[in-house]
């Protein structure tokens, strides 16, 4: 009886077998971690020496190979804000359908394969569609509108995605309630739906802003252009774009001091990293606060 | 329906019509939502069908299938004869991507495993949030870190001429696959009911047997679908490639080789093309075929993800 409960060889052999797969999977983790770390240490190095509030304040000068990133950043600003315009109220309405309304048929399954389809497009059939669609059909020509437009489209998902879960976080108990008292379906949202899940949804906006800032080939040829002297004035202007000045500058433009891309790198990853730190700081509190 | 039933009855005789302002305002948010709700189909028809109006030229005149698939030329702005042939496009995609899963697969499915099953508390939450942040970086920061750093690095290491090639870019699409591959595939191990582990431990069984024996088999369509959609995004990658392959037409020999993508070539030569000429729709085209195969890649992995829930 006793023996049940003594150390046998074999057991220690699959101790020890643990411990080598728990130490080679907590290894592959870090190696998977340290280089990008790594790289991101580098960018911080050759890139901070040439952020200043000059470099964020000035228009590029020099052929682009001098002087700031004013336009570029304001650029992504509008392209951004225009962007969520459009997708943020089709995509919560889409999430609010699939949510509160869908029932389980081909329907739903079919939206459900589209929004999984839609997120794998790659960005250059995207850029494609903006083209074809926003740039010639609708003829908006090359625009903020056409490339946000675009941005929109492909950013959908993430909107959906997000809400959706957020909405179906909220207790079923909670909207019956609601039902109970009389409301329509529509109040029950107002009221009780949306009201506890809107910080679960502004986290999804937020991560959708980082997504749309640093996206290049759907602006390429639907409104960014690689040099503007100008701000844009109204969404019928073209613009330019902080993804896309980055790559302008790495490939596109000779005799750039090395210090240059690097600033407009870090920049970018500053803007993404910084908004994708608040959404997920926020969707933390959030589940901390949380009362059911 | 509820109309139907209240107008069968003398409106008098003491049943209350209920079509008040907030039955038709329930009745408007219905049918809005329910447009916001299809939009996603919308969405992926309108880009099947604006790509194929503007490609569809191409399909039906110049395009030569048999020189389309199996020729390693594309040549489409040669005066003499233009070629179109994306072999050596489809090579430099299919050497990339592949290399790209080699690096990343293993990786990241270890990566999920130690923090889905081993990692517990604080360092399983830091870890998460890394690699979700990992995951967040733009794919022109990517293609700006292996054309800066990476090819340098592979320069000295290796002492070859040129550090922008297959070898370059694989690196660089495996950094940015891992951490996507990473979070779908401790998704999967996390649908793992955990009765099954702690039946398994109750008999006796250590971590690693759990993990080996009872949560791997049970999680192997979610993994296989993480790798197919880690697939599918390096697939698809357009601006990385770009800036790290090299972007010259060539069948490659070794890693060391530059190659070109399909994505890459679109984006490289869309902005130099004459509206409606045979280039234009040629790379129109390009983007049919890239929509297709995503599309497929897509639709197998949820057809695996449902597979195991019908089980």
């Amino acid at each position: 009886m006793n023996a049940t409960f003594l150390r046998t060889a074999r057991n220690a052999r699959d101790e020890r077998r643990q411990r080598l797969v728990k130490t080679l999977f907590g290894l592959m983790t870090v190696l998977l971690v340290l280089p990008v770390l790594a790289i991101l240490t580098i960018l911080v190095i050759k890139g901070g020496p040439a952020l200043s509030l000059d470099f964020l304040l000035q228009e590029p000068t020099h052929g682009m190979t001098a002087g700031g990133i004013m336009p570029a950043l304001v650029g992504t600003i509008w392209l951004v804000a225009v962007a969520l315009l459009a997708s943020v109220p089709v995509g919560i309405a889409a999430a609010l359908y699939l949510s509160e309304y869908a029932r389980d048929n081909w329907l739903t399954r079919i939206i459900n394969l589209a929004i999984i389809n839609l997120a794998g497009v790659p960005s250059i059939v995207h850029a494609l569609f903006g083209v074809g669609a926003f740039v010639l059909f609708f003829e908006f020509g090359t625009s903020i509108l056409a490339a946000s437009l675009t941005l929109a489209v492909m950013t959908l998902p993430v909107v959906i995605v997000a809400t959706r879960e957020s909405l179906q976080a909220v207790p079923h108990a909670f909207r019956e309630a609601c039902w109970n008292m009389g409301a329509t379906r529509w109040q029950t949202i107002r009221k009780v739906v949306l009201p506890n899940s809107v910080s679960g949804i502004l986290t999804g906006i937020i991560l959708e802003v980082s997504r749309t800032a640093g996206e290049t080939a759907p602006i390429m040829f639907t409104g960014a252009a690689f040099f503007l002297p100008f701000l844009p004035s109204s969404v019928y202007d073209q613009t330019m774009a902080l993804s896309l000045h980055l790559f302008v500058v790495t490939t596109q433009v000779p005799d750039v001091p090395e210090a240059l891309p690097y600033g407009v790198a870090l920049v970018l990853i500053l803007i993404v990293l910084v908004m994708n730190a608040v959404s997920i700081a926020f969707r933390t509190w959030l589940r901390g606060r949380k009362k059911w | 329906m509820s109309a139907d039933i209240v107008s069968l009855h003398d409106p008098g005789a003491g049943d209350v019509d209920r079509r008040d302002a907030a039955w038709y305002w329930d009745k408007l948010v219905q049918v809005l939502v329910f447009a916001g709700g299809i939009s996603g189909i919308v969405c992926v028809l309108g880009i099947f069908v604006f790509i194929s109006k503007e490609g569809f030229g191409f399909i039906t005149n110049t395009m030569n299938f048999t020189e389309f698939f199996s020729s390693p030329e594309w040549r489409p702005t040669s005066d003499a004869r233009p070629t179109y042939g994306i072999l050596a496009l489809a090579a430099g995609t299919a050497s990339v991507t592949g290399l790209a899963m080699l690096v990343a697969v293993p990786f990241s499915l270890g990566a999920a495993i130690y923090i889905g099953e081993f990692a517990t508390g604080k360092v399983r939450e830091v870890l998460k949030v890394l690699v979700e942040l990992l995951a967040a970086i733009p794919s022109v920061v990517w293609g700006f870190i292996g054309h800066s750093i990476i090819s340098r690095l592979i320069v000295t290491m290796f002492d070859v001429p040129v550090g922008l090639s297959v070898l370059n870019a694989g690196l660089i699409l495996g950094l940015m696959a891992a951490p996507i591959m990473t979070t779908i595939a401790e998704d999967a191990l996390k649908a793992v009911p955990d009765g099954f582990r702690e039946a398994a431990e109750a008999m006796g069984a250590t971590r690693w047997q759990v993990i080996w024996r009872v949560v791997l088999p049970a999680a192997k369509n979610g993994l296989l679908s993480a790798v197919l959609l880690g697939i599918g995004r390096g697939f698809g990658e357009t601006m990385a490639v770009l800036m790290a392959s090299g972007h010259a037409i060539n069948m490659p020999d070794s890693i060391f080789d530059p190659v070109r993508a399909l994505t890459a070539t679109i984006a490289a030569e869309l902005g130099e093309t004459a509206h409606g000429s045979d280039h234009y729709s040629a790379l129109f085209t390009l983007g049919i075929l890239l929509f297709a195969v995503t599309f497929v890649i897509n639709l197998t992995a949820d057809i695996v993800v449902r597979g195991r829930g019908k089980r």
